[in-house]
């Protein structure tokens, strides 16, 4: 693998982590925390919205972004033909 | 049957699986004892981490914490899952990658720095410590309430188990015991949520029915009746807001770092055989907690919507409308035994008044002739122990929960010592001190010093200091403040070499344990505290606990600052780093 090719693997990763980071940090800091008295406005069944991002939707992106973190990752280690046998 | 005997029987068969399954897994080589020889399944691991992570706190008192907390709790349930995200993206991969045993070495190497090494092994022994001690009494509670056994003997019966497999089979040993573990400890968890829901709710999975509308008919949603339970008698609501927001969202960060950057749940990733296993490793961890993880705020939502209706049982104020303390439930009469709950007759009426401290209530619960909250002590952990005997659960389910917080206790307890052990025979040993050691010499080193670290846990948990509950903050402070920046800048900066690390890890280090014992007491002696511990007195209105993130944030400017002023790593350095950036084979990765 040339210098090229590794420099372009690596800002396609850091690229693909910060749009992960950035839904991380919006689901749970931002829906849970910061936005949770506004989202406590709407209701889903028995769960104000606020509450639930903070108590179990947070939960269930995160789970979301670490397999879709890993699949997209798949997907560029064979774009760039650095995956394992 | 009896449920003595049930639960000694539960229990007895979980300890001899455990011991069939050291005996078939012995370590032959370092490989093996600290890596398990990088052959484990991604999913299994996954697994492995779940029991390795999830602690007595995790199975016992979190729901508690969620039951008395409310909203307020999910810091915790954000901080502690959501760390994953950030081992999944930002550490495991490359760690993995790099491919050596320990995560003192990995920063002792990459900063081409004894020192640096130094600091990652105390502060990895300082955290690991700590958190052994919680597990330890963990498992003395767990023997002295359901078998009814001392407190001692439970401890020395939770070590012995512990040495057979963690001393003969290292990481190998506990990783296929920590598999066996999970399944224990989740079932017992999931199983009375089940029931739980099921009564309250009619919906059998917790995590909908804490959404869902009471069973009894009314209509009304679960959360909305315990809201309205809850300020009917004075106490907060249950899904609001109730502390400072900047500090929610530094505790939730600090726990979050402080989860990624703990070194016995980073080393479970250098156990997959390839790159792409340890990112979709810390995804299988994380679905294995949640399980655990979304069904805790229903447990704790609806046992404590349980414990306020045994005692109020008809309306605010008439006189019939609170429990008579004779008629309490045979559950509350047993726990009343072990003093984690408490009643005192205030008023002199013979039922129990259990309610809250808020100003519009008083003058009601005052007119009632109420002299003030007759539960005296109720303990967060009692929620999730005396759940299944609250919902009238057959006795298999009890012994179950027995089995489960043993599991989730000696679980984590061999996780840590397996990262205290290997960093004094890995890192101090082989690394520094005696490095012409050889490979048999090193195991038979790793397997002492393992049992050196039982000896000394084992002692700590007879003889708890008394800090022990304080600890917990100083595990997340110091994992979050020096590990996390450390490993994160060795992978993603070649500019930060040896003078930015050391400056950058002793100054986060540093400003955590002196905003932690400024609070809490110099080295936590009782009356060394230099100001109160309240939030009128953080800086900020930040707990000491939430400080983990302030001081990662120190460390990085510091290490970032002295790095441009000091000059670049040597060249190998920056192709190690851009080596551990890319799967494939670069170089040929090392090998032991």
């Amino acid at each position: 693998m040339d210098d090229a090719s590794k420099t372009a693997y690596w800002k396609a990763n850091l690229r693909l982590i910060i749009g992960c980071l950035v839904v991380w940090f919006t689901c749970s800091f931002g829906l849970g925390i910061l936005l949770a008295d506004q989202l406590n406005a709407i209701k889903i069944g028995g769960y104000k919205l606020g509450f639930w991002f903070a108590q179990q939707g947070s939960i269930y992106v995160f789970l979301f972004l670490i397999f879709f973190y890993a699949a997209c990752m798949n997907a560029l280690d064979r774009k760039f033909n650095v995956h394992e046998g | 049957m009896d449920l003595q005997l049930m639960t000694y029987l539960v229990v007895g068969a979980t300890f001899a699986l455990y011991i069939v399954i050291a005996i078939k897994s012995k370590a032959a080589s370092t490989g093996e004892f600290y890596v398990a020889g990088k052959g484990v399944h991604p999913v299994l691991n996954g697994m492995a981490t779940g029991a390795d992570w999830m602690s007595a706190a995790s199975f016992i008192s979190m729901a508690g914490l969620i039951a008395f907390k409310g909203y307020d709790a999910s810091v915790y349930l954000m901080g502690w899952t959501g760390g994953y995200c950030l081992l999944a993206m930002l550490l495991a991969p490359y760690l993995r990658k790099y491919g050596k045993f320990t995560v003192p070495e990995f920063i002792g190497d990459r900063f081409y720095s004894n020192s640096a090494r130094i600091i990652a092994v105390l502060c990895l022994i300082t955290a690991s410590l700590t958190y052994v001690i919680g597990q330890m009494k963990g498992i003395g509670v767990a023997f002295s309430r359901f078998l009814e056994l001392p407190f001692e003997l439970g401890l020395f019966v939770g070590m012995a188990i512990v040495f057979v497999y963690a001393v003969l089979g290292g990481m190998k040993g506990i990783t296929y015991t920590q598999i066996a573990q999970y399944c224990v400890l989740i079932f017992a968890y999931t199983v009375p949520a089940v029931f739980i829901s099921l009564h309250l709710t009619g919906v059998p999975v917790p995590q909908i029915g804490l959404g869902s509308a009471m069973a009894d008919g009314s209509g009304v949603y679960l959360l909305d009746k315990l809201d309205m339970v809850l300020t009917d008698l004075g106490f907060k609501e249950y899904t609001i807001q109730k502390g400072s927001t900047l500090n929610m969202m530094l505790l939730t960060m600090s726990l979050m770092i402080g989860t990624a950057g703990l070194p016995h749940v980073i080393t479970r990733f250098f156990t997959v055989p390839k790159i792409r296993d340890a990112r979709s490793s810390a995804g299988w961890a994380l679905v294995f907690i949640a399980i655990l993880y979304t069904t805790a705020p229903g447990v704790g939502a609806m046992a404590r919507l349980n414990l306020m209706n045994t005692i109020q049982i008809g309306p605010v104020g008439s006189p019939e409308g609170n429990l008579k303390y004779e008629d309490r439930p045979s559950w509350f009469k047993n726990w009343e035994k072990t003093g984690l709950l408490k009643f005192e007759d205030k008023n002199g009426d013979g039922r129990i008044q259990y309610y809250g401290n808020s100003k519009e209530f008083a003058s009601k619960a005052e007119s009632f002739g109420w002299k003030g909250n007759e539960m005296v002590k109720v303990d967060r952990d009692i929620m999730v122990l005396a759940n299944p005997e609250i919902a009238k659960l057959p006795h298999w389910v009890i012994a179950l929960v027995a089995a489960g917080g043993i599991a989730a206790a000696l679980s984590t307890a061999a996780g840590l010592l397996l990262a205290i052990s290997s960093a004094i025979s890995h890192d101090l040993l082989k690394g520094i001190f005696v490095p012409g050691m050889s490979e048999k010499k090193e195991l038979l080193a790793s397997r002492i010093s393992m049992a050196c670290a039982i000896g000394v846990a084992g002692y700590l948990g007879l003889n708890p200091p008394g800090f022990a509950a304080q600890v917990v903050a100083l595990a997340f402070g110091l994992a979050a403040s020096s590990i996390f920046p450390a490993l994160m800048m060795g992978i993603f900066s070649k500019k930060v070499g040896k003078y930015g690390v050391n400056c950058g890890m002793l100054a986060g280090l540093g400003s955590t344990l002196i905003y932690i014992f400024w609070f809490k007491g110099w080295f936590f002696l009782p009356g060394t505290a230099m100001a109160p511990d309240n939030a009128a007195h953080w800086l900020m209105g930040i707990s000491p606990g939430s400080f983990g993130a302030v001081g990662a944030l120190i460390n990085f400017t510091v290490a970032l600052t002295v790095a441009q002023f000091a000059p670049d790593p040597p060249e190998h350095i920056q192709h190690l780093v851009e080596d551990i950036r890319v799967p494939g084979a670069l170089n040929p990765p090392s090998v032991h």
